[in-house]
């Protein structure tokens, strides 16, 4: 048998080495672990405009898709329409300043006028632009989020890219995984004589070919969360979208 | 207490012998975590959906189970037996956690996949059940072979069914489209006048497949091996 001091002592040690090796190992290993997330993040950001790449982005390579971000031009806006510059990203919490480096889950628990949104603006081969921005709302079990490219006109969708914390393989998980879902996007307007009309997911098959695309089978609350994040995370970026347009 | 370390010096060194080898060979059979000991049935369930996912998941559950026995077994002696599952606990914490700061490290994307189900590896039954049923009173090696024979037998069944739900689920192994409709396909079933009817099942897909798959399993080692049946 052990007595009480033994048990003590031999918890503290083993604890403290245990702490210092977690510690240590996660010291050396934490700028793998930032420069990965970035490179993650920034591929999803470029899923959205996947088909003006020069190759796909699963295909392009780390460095490759650093490359093709540097020219990526970044904005940060509030929901008024505001500019917000690289300190005020900085005072938001983000020690980069950059639009990229903006957490939209910690923003979308701020208040409406506090939230900063990224923007980008990306430069296909042929000259021809593409407005980038993220959405983000709720599945059925945790949330969801997207960037949604658009075409010069800031109406018709380029392509998007969306996915989630916890949706179900095969059900809600489709609006990451299923090619026939999000293709649909491709082509949609958003603006319908002048106003924001988004684009709604219809359960049963979409009956208005300009702005809606069919839903999942077995996910309609995922698909609804898709339908209600456009429509509210667009608004935040209507004004935007306004100055940009003159 | 004194009696097994009597024994223990009988036997040393790194043996390789039947007794050895049946520590391997066992759990992929007569003693299988999952279709015998029906344990780690969570972990089954949730990873399987593609193959790839379940072989990482393998690999990380087979070093944890690995060295979390070899380092118990390297302290049994010492390790207060008040406190011993406390113990058992930081050990595979410590273990699961360099997993995944390791695999955040060498494949993010794979780690953004699995990440819940890595830090779950800590509640998974197996660990802890071998850690109590075997390293806590036998030798360090033979300890470190249990570990692996019993990773080995978790991650057989988990490729089996991952590759049973990707096939029939999503009509691909381990990310390559091998059957199904459309031109995506290495054999494009719309084509094939017989069988373009087919379709990807998506309930294989979704969790309760896998309870079907695995209880199926269960059932064909059972008939393949009667004695097995007054187990459990």
């Amino acid at each position: 048998m052990h007595s009480t001091n033994q048990i003590i002592k031999f918890v503290l040690i083993m604890t403290a080495l245990v702490a210092v090796v977690l510690a240590g190992m996660n010291t050396v290993l934490k700028p793998i672990h930032q420069k990965n997330e970035a490179v993650y993040n920034k591929r999803a950001i470029l899923t959205a405009v996947n088909d003006y790449l020069p190759s796909p982005v699963t295909e392009l390579s780390d460095e490759q898709v650093d490359e093709i971000f540097s020219k990526i031009s970044q904005t940060v806006i509030k929901s008024d329409g505001t500019l917000v510059d690289e300190a005020g990203v900085m005072a938001a919490g983000y020690k980069e300043g950059t639009a990229s480096s903006i957490d939209m889950g910690k923003e979308r628990k701020k208040a409406e006028s506090e939230q900063i949104f990224p923007a980008y603006q990306f430069t296909g081969e042929n000259g021809k632009k593409f407005y980038i921005v993220t959405v983000r709302g709720k599945g059925l079990w945790d949330e969801i989020w997207g960037n949604i490219a658009f075409e010069e006109d800031i109406n018709t969708i380029a392509g998007v890219a969306f996915d989630h914390k916890g949706e179900t393989p095969g059900l809600g998980a489709e609006i990451k995984d299923n090619k026939d879902f999000y293709t649909q996007f491709k082509g949609k307007k958003i603006y319908e004589d002048g106003k924001l009309r988004s684009v709604f997911v219809r359960k049963g098959g979409a009956k208005d070919p300009v702005y809606e695309v069919d839903g999942i089978s077995g996910a309609t609350i995922t698909a609804d969360g898709v339908t209600e994040m456009l429509g509210r995370g667009l608004q935040y970026y209507e004004p935007y979208f306004k100055t940009l347009k003159g | 207490m004194a009696e097994t370390k009597v024994l223990e010096k009988k036997e040393s060194g790194l043996s390789f012998g039947k007794a050895e080898r049946k520590l391997l060979t066992d759990p992929l059979d007569s003693n299988n975590p999952i279709t015998v000991q029906v344990l780690g049935i969570c972990s089954a369930l949730a990873v399987t959906t593609l193959v790839s996912k379940a072989f990482v998941m393998a690999i990380a559950v087979m070093f944890v189970l690995a060295f979390s026995n070899l380092i118990t077994s390297f302290l049994r002696n010492s390790i207060p037996k008040q406190v011993r599952m406390i113990v058992q606990l930081v050990i595979i914490a410590a273990l699961v956690t360099v997993v995944e700061l390791t695999l955040k490290a060498a494949s993010y994307p794979i780690f953004k996949e699995l990440s819940v189900f890595i830090g779950l590896i800590i509640t998974n039954c197996i660990i802890m059940g071998r850690l109590e049923a075997y390293a806590m009173s036998n030798r360090p090696w033979r300890a470190f072979l249990d570990g692996i024979g019993n990773g080995l037998g978790y991650g057989i069944i988990l490729i089996i069914v991952a590759v049973v739900r990707e096939f029939f689920g999503k009509g691909a192994l381990g990310g390559y489209k091998l059957f199904g409709p459309g031109v995506d396909f290495l054999i494009d079933t719309s084509s094939i006048s017989w069988l373009s009817w087919y379709a990807p099942n998506n309930l294989f897909v979704l969790f309760p497949s896998a309870m079907f798959v695995i209880g199926i399993l269960i059932w064909i080692h059972r008939a393949w091996r009667p004695n097995l049946v007054d187990i459990s």
